[in-house]
């Protein structure tokens, strides 16, 4: 195994565009949903990036396309060396080895019609240099052991278990191939609050003992800080500002970061009365139709005229030791903690 | 194995069912054995499986009910035509002076075999295009479901003539119906499987499949078709009856099964020019037909509840 | 069925010692097939003017049954309210007769529901469904109630209100249908407004702008609300006091600042401690250990023991009664004097 810290995926200028087509029979792109709009970052082993934004701002797509599920529009995907969004059959079937996802919700991203056993073990069904016949039912239940459920539920349906169980019943899945990278999209956001802690803490405990690197992708911001070594912010497919948790959420730099820090409820009643919030106006713009330059200029509140007519580089500004998307950066911090 | 206790032994012993799916059987089972738990109490389900039990007895066994075999010609006597009920011919006679009854129940041969022939059919030819055009989309998916808009727009008593008419000299004794009603009907199994397949291939389970690197064909056979499988067995006991129903228009018509052999549709034909005569050489197979043909709706009725009971 | 003992209203106007709506000791069960599920166990709580009330739970603690009860939208059957009384001004809701409780919802009564795409019906514009409000109840003309419409779209901040007038729910963003929805619900100045997780669907920063929405809107009219949600952060944000609710009973009430300071029941206190803090990163997160129960086969004792740091003999096999540890503070566990005190088992 390689040592800590080596870098293992690069993602360069990722663009992912959605044609709009008009017409049955001969169809015609009127225009794009730009999903993913030229997004570059690294990951390095054991590390966990986190990915927030809200809706529509192209985590989900960014998942898919970092899975191969879905061609980018251009770009690259780099693992180990290898470009993964321009790997074909069995070398795409290789790499996929190396990287696998934890999906969102835990009653539909389990077959209904399948045993847990089954489940699991599709990995080896697949794959099945990875583990010889006989052995497949012991790896499903060592996994079963691994992610904390009973080895002995092997024959059981997806449905007997709750939400919780089931999220690690697709964590268990996820890791069967043993891969460096497990792509989590919004792994705990379907569960109820007291299970979710449970989530997170199996999250961290598997990435200490496989040495695995996460890229989190998550709209709960307190989550995401806990788990994530660096955190990169999206708005409308582009990462408006990329760093270390600390510096994100202590001294984010981007006013869209502080909009979003300061839209978080804090669970706590103390001085909410003199909290400082930033309420953004209106909701995010189309991703078909984003506004020129700087694509959150329209709820800015710095919005000046260069704005519209120059896309600010995500890029180290003066005053901030990570990289922003501003004209404007200034690091102010807005949640006042620690 | 981790000393963590938040991942110990005390929550993985019990796997209760969520709070949130309390109204789902608490039994475990898979979707057969829910399925299966949920039809056995239904009235519906078990009158239509016992009158088809019956039916199929009565097809395969027909000696077992009538001592008198309709294809043995002495068995008829023609002095006798038309004679009401009477000890030994309890449903009376026919126009040939053959028994009714005995021919009613040898009849239901028939009715079984091209319905039960055309509806598996319909439904492997159906199912597997449906399944083909719902998993690739794309051309595959336009291309076929063109063709099949061909068939939807041939009305399907004009098109089973045609075909019946046309292939008539080649012999095919009852096995021409079979193939006509297929042809015809293989459309509407195959619009509900590619539509049960488009919304089994968006759920999160096929994505996770495809992200393991599943092949095409295990996505497909492995998830999809399990997944999509229940409405087009719903469908396909319904359609039974309709067959069964069918078969008898087009005896009725002259182009089903012929003369000698035995149908309930041909039998209604015989008798239906003196009706009002002799009444009861057609209510005899009609009944039966309306019952057998009710027993298979019944049965699809009581399996869609069970299966899938959002279509209720 | 059921008759109406007093059909006649009370007016707006002094309450005296009257809360403006009282829950007391309430009870829904579920026939099911696989038996009879009792989500609501002897729930009680009260509601003043102009106060919100956060009930708190995770799916299946029975705050949602509990708030369909109030509004009377309960399908029965399968589902009965065996016991318990939900006072609207000092009356008995559940004594009304059908017209009487159908005069209660939605004009005094109102609700706001998580998912406002399904709430609104697809095929009409929602300039016609808030309209709709004001014919159906207040007998306006269709010109008076749109131009009504109007004005409650431009209250709830649509952005170009009279363009929008005339659009159909999907041309909406959620958070705008949110809008749409709570404008419906405070069309016809209700006494009561009760948010069903009113923000869980949407974004954080859409969800900021709703329930600052929310909150100015109670202070303009007055409302009581109540705010039902899984979420401690929206609760420490808007909440005057929280009902914590676990396996269909109340586990713990307090108001909102003490019940962050110093929780009472151990559920409570396990939520809290969970929450990811700055100051603990890179530790292992505190977890509530175990699931949920289950309403068919509900624990015996009090419905947290399996669950519970604190647990002794007793809680297995008795029930806790609601403790009253102050005026405004109790608590369903027996040991709660050691919640409070932190020290465990």
């Amino acid at each position: 195994m390689a040592t800590k810290g080596e870098r293992i995926l690069e993602v360069r200028d990722l663009v992912k565009h959605f044609p709009l087509t008009q017409g049955i029979l001969f169809k015609k792109q009127i225009g794009a949903i730009k999903a993913v709009d030229g997004v570059s970052f690294d990951l390095n082993r054991g590390e966990t990036l986190g990915i927030v934004g809200e809706s529509g701002c192209g985590k989900s797509t960014l998942a898919k396309v970092l899975m191969a599920l879905e061609r980018p529009t251009s770009g690259s995907v780099t693992i180990n060396g290898r470009d993964i969004a321009k790997a074909k059959g069995p070398e795409l079937k290789r790499m996929r080895r190396n990287i696998q996802m934890v999906m969102q919700d835990p009653y539909t991203s389990l077959n209904p019609r399948m045993t847990v056993g089954d489940i699991i073990g599709e990995p080896f069904d697949i794959h099945t240099e990875v583990a010889p016949k006989g052995d497949r039912r012991r790896k499903v239940q060592e996994l079963l052991e691994v992610v904390g459920l009973n080895p002995d539920h092997i024959n059981r349906y997806p449905h007997q278990f709750s939400g919780g169980q089931r999220q690690r019943i697709g964590i268990a899945r996820g890791l069967a191939l043993q891969p460096e990278i497990i792509v989590c999209d919004e792994p705990v956001s379907a569960l109820d609050v007291s299970i979710q802690a449970q989530v997170i803490n199996l999250l961290e405990r598997l990435q200490n003992e496989f040495d695995l690197a996460y890229i989190f992708i998550a709209h709960d911001l307190s989550v995401v800080r806990h788990i994530s070594d660096r955190v990169a912010v999206m708005y409308l497919g582009k990462v408006v500002e990329l760093g270390k948790d600390t510096e994100i959420y202590d001294k984010p730099a981007h006013p869209y970061t502080q909009a979003l820090l300061s839209a978080v409820p804090v669970p706590d009643p103390e001085g909410r009365e003199q909290r400082e919030r930033i309420i953004l106006q209106g909701d995010p713009p189309s991703p078909a139709n984003p506004p020129s330059g700087c694509r959150f200029r329209t709820r800015c509140w710095k919005a000046q005229e260069i704005c519209a007519e120059e896309e600010p580089l995500l890029q180290i500004r003066q005053g901030t030791a990570h990289e922003s998307a501003c004209h404007f950066a200034e690091t102010h911090d807005v949640v006042h903690v620690g | 194995m981790s000393n963590d206790p938040q991942v110990g032994p005390v929550q993985t012993v019990t796997a209760p069912t969520p709070p949130g799916k309390l109204k789902k059987e608490a039994k475990p089972a898979s979707l057969w054995g829910d399925a299966f738990y949920d039809l056995r109490r239904r009235p519906m389900f078990i009158v239509s499986c016992v009158l088809i039990a019956i039916l199929l007895v009565m097809s395969f066994w027909p000696s077992l009910f009538t001592s008198i075999n309709p294809f043995d010609a002495k068995t008829c006597e023609l002095a006798t035509a038309r004679q009401g009920p009477s000890a030994g011919h309890i449903f009376g006679r026919d126009s040939l002076g053959c028994d009714v009854y005995a021919r009613t129940i040898f009849g239901a041969r028939n009715s079984i075999v091209i319905g039960v022939s055309t509806t598996i059919i319909t439904a492997i030819v159906g199912g597997l295009l449906g399944l083909l055009a719902g998993a690739r989309g794309g051309a595959v998916d336009t291309v076929t479901s063109r063709v099949t808009e061909v068939f939807f727009a041939i009305p399907w008593i004009l098109g089973a003539l045609l075909i019946s008419a046309t292939f008539r000299d080649a012999n095919l004794g009852i096995w021409i119906v079979v193939i006509a009603l297929a042809v015809l009907a293989w459309p509407m199994t195959f619009r509900i499987m590619r539509a049960a397949v488009i919304t089994a291939r968006s759920q999160d389970f096929v994505v996770a499949a495809r992200a393991l690197g599943a092949s095409q064909s295990r996505v497909m056979f492995g998830h999809l078709l399990p997944n999509a499988v229940a409405p087009v067995i719903v469908i396909a006991t319904i359609n039974l009856g309709g067959f069964i129903s069918a078969e008898a228009a087009l005896s009725f018509l002259g182009v089903g099964v012929q003369s000698p052999d035995i149908s309930w549709g041909l039998m209604i034909a015989d008798a239906r020019n003196r009706f009002l005569e002799a009444p009861l050489p057609l209510v005899f197979p009609a009944v039966f037909l309306s019952i057998t043909v009710l027993a298979f709706i019944m049965l699809g009725d009581a399996v869609r509840d069970a299966l899938d009971p959002k279509l209720r | 069925m059921r008759k109406a003992s007093t059909d006649v209203l009370p007016a707006e106007g002094g309450l005296g010692d009257e809360p403006l709506l009282a829950v007391e000791n309430l009870h829904v069960e579920f026939a099911t097939r696989a038996g009879v599920v009792r989500a609501v166990n002897g729930v009680s709580y009260s509601l003043g003017p102009g106060e919100t009330l956060a009930v708190l739970g995770e799916s299946g603690s029975g705050k949602s049954v509990t708030a369909q009860a109030i509004m009377g939208i309960l399908d029965m059957p399968p589902a009965r309210i065996p016991k318990g009384e939900i006072r609207f001004r000092g009356t008995d809701l559940l004594k009304l007769s059908d017209e009487a409780r159908t005069q209660v919802r939605g004009q005094r009564i109102a609700m706001v529901f998580q998912d406002a795409l399904s709430s609104l019906n697809p095929v009409f514009t929602v300039g016609w469904q808030i309209s709709e409000m004001f014919r159906v109840h207040r007998g306006m003309s269709k010109r008076d109630a749109y131009n009504k419409a109007v004005e409650l779209m431009d209250k709830v901040r649509i952005p170009a209100a009279r363009q929008r007038v005339n659009d159909y729910p999907h041309q909406f963003s959620g958070g705008m249908r949110q809008r749409i929805m709570i404008a419906m619900s405070i069309a016809l100045d209700p006494e009561v407004l009760i948010a069903d997780e009113p923000t869980t669907a949407l974004d954080v920063t859409v969800q900021a702008q709703i329930m600052e929405l929310l909150a100015e809107l109670q202070r303009e009219s007055n409302m009581g609300m109540i705010l039902i949600t899984h979420d401690l952060g929206v609760v420490a944000d808007v909440a005057d006091k929280i009902a914590v609710m676990y396996g269909g009973r109340i586990v713990e009430n307090a108001s909102v600042h003490d019940i962050y300071k110093t929780p009472a029941h151990p559920y409570t206190k396990g939520l809290l401690e969970s929450i990811p803090r700055v100051d603990l990163k890179g530790q292992e997160l505190y977890a509530i250990k175990g699931l949920p129960p289950n309403l068919l086969d509900m624990p015996t004792g009090c419905a947290f023991h399996p669950r519970c740091p604190y647990r002794q003999d007793n809680c297995v096999t008795d029930n806790p009664p609601l403790y009253e540890i102050s005026g405004t503070r109790s608590s369903a566990c027996h040991y709660w004097r050691e919640v409070l005190d932190g020290d465990q088992g």
